[in-house]
């Protein structure tokens, strides 16, 4: 799977950058979105990866952290051009988005002021509170299985209206207790399975 | 000095929002709290401007802080920032892709960290709704319950809504529709 030479290879450098830059000005929204377009870009065309690994890409993207998208940039350019060609992937990723954001906040800035610009974003901002909503329900969906799930959703959000916490803290705080609580129950089973037998 | 202020600080938004999509969202709130870069209003506008153009929020948030507060080497760099973790936990991972996703422990932890993201991302919105549908000031003024909600607002809230639920549109129809919506009724 890994093709890493000792000299540098500018020409797949290039392609790799030029490829990930194309993914990363047609995908919007992000996240599971952008899946098929990767699939045929990557694997379909330039046959630097397969459907299912892509797949494994995702699922590691989403629990390791930072923006999905990076992570599967990174996989697929280290796998093919090592440390070096995880960088050129990501940066091609990410130059859209520097170019188009650059671009709008030199305008917001300069028509900011005009009533129909903040009247227009006043109206967005009604959007966004349904798409946040909405990502919630879909994340409540798919994250929350449990009894257990909905109590640490109950007592993140209660704490987090009330006071103002890092949402580092919280992380944290969920990562461990998350390895408590499995560490706790899978001890417990064990031992019912035991007294069982 | 204030540019490395601004890496860090976008460093520890990459590191520590697992899960991707709206996870970085509760540390964009933290940093608007924190530092003068960018306001909570700008936060809803770039929801929306993410969701209209490609490329992920955490690094259009980046981007734009970057950008206004110090020019173009600004975006580059907090946008590197946001970036880095992410390389170097994946170089990491890309050897034992395998068991990485089989470990107990990190199956372990996302049992705990999935419910308490989206209980962090229903704050965020809160927050955009008080910004959006709520006016504050008024029922301060008035103190009548009534006059807390901004009924044009609640009337296109529940309308996009709806619409959402019935026909799952792009975001980019729901976005423009508020727009013009704005833009006709003077919001």
């Amino acid at each position: 799977m890994k093709k890493r030479g000792k000299k540098v290879d500018f020409k797949l450098l290039l392609e790799l950058y030029i490829a990930f830059f194309k993914v990363g000005a047609i995908t919007f929204g992000g996240g599971y979105a952008m899946l098929p377009m990767l699939q045929k870009e990557l694997a379909d065309k330039k046959k630097w990866t397969t459907n299912e690994d892509l797949l494994d890409y995702f699922a590691v993207g989403q629990c390791t952290p930072g923006v999905i998208a990076v992570n599967t940039a990174t996989f697929i350019g280290y796998n093919l051009a090592g440390v070096l060609g995880a960088f050129v992937a990501v940066l091609g990723m990410v130059s859209p988005s520097l170019i188009i954001i650059s671009i709008i906040a030199k305008f917001v800035t300069q028509f900011s002021h005009l009533e129909w610009i903040q009247n227009a974003f006043s109206g967005i901002r009604v959007a966004v509170a349904v798409l946040v909503l909405q990502a919630v329900i879909k994340m409540w969906k798919s994250g929350i299985k449990d009894k257990i799930g909905a109590v640490v959703f109950l007592i993140t959000f209660s704490v987090c209206l009330l006071f103002s916490f890092s949402p580092v803290y919280i992380v944290i705080a969920a990562i461990v207790f998350g390895i408590a609580v499995k560490k706790f129950f899978t001890d417990k089973n064990n031992n019912s399975e035991g007294e069982v037998k | 000095m204030d540019m490395l202020v601004m890496f860090i600080e976008f460093f520890k938004t990459g590191l520590f929002a697992i899960g991707g999509g709206l996870a970085t969202l509760p540390f964009l709130y933290d940093i608007a709290d924190k530092y003068e870069w960018f306001s909570r209003d700008v936060i809803s506008d770039m929801i929306a401007i993410s969701e209209s153009t490609p490329g992920p929020i955490g690094v259009n948030m980046a981007t734009y802080a970057g950008f206004t507060s110090f020019g173009l080497g600004g975006a580059l760099l907090s946008t590197l920032g946001l970036v880095l973790p992410s390389i170097i936990v994946i170089i990491i991972v890309a050897n034992f892709l395998n068991k990485f996703k089989e470990n107990k422990i990190v199956q372990a932890s996302f049992y705990g960290l999935r419910p308490a993201v989206t209980a962090l991302i229903a704050i965020a919105g809160v927050e955009v709704f008080k910004e959006s549908i709520l006016s504050v000031e008024a029922f301060k003024q008035t103190h009548n319950i009534l006059s807390l909600f901004n009924l044009s607002a609640c009337t296109l809230f529940i309308v996009l809504l709806l619409i959402n639920m019935k026909w799952k549109p792009h975001p980019l129809v729901i976005i423009v529709i508020a727009a013009i919506v704005g833009v006709v009724f003077k919001f």
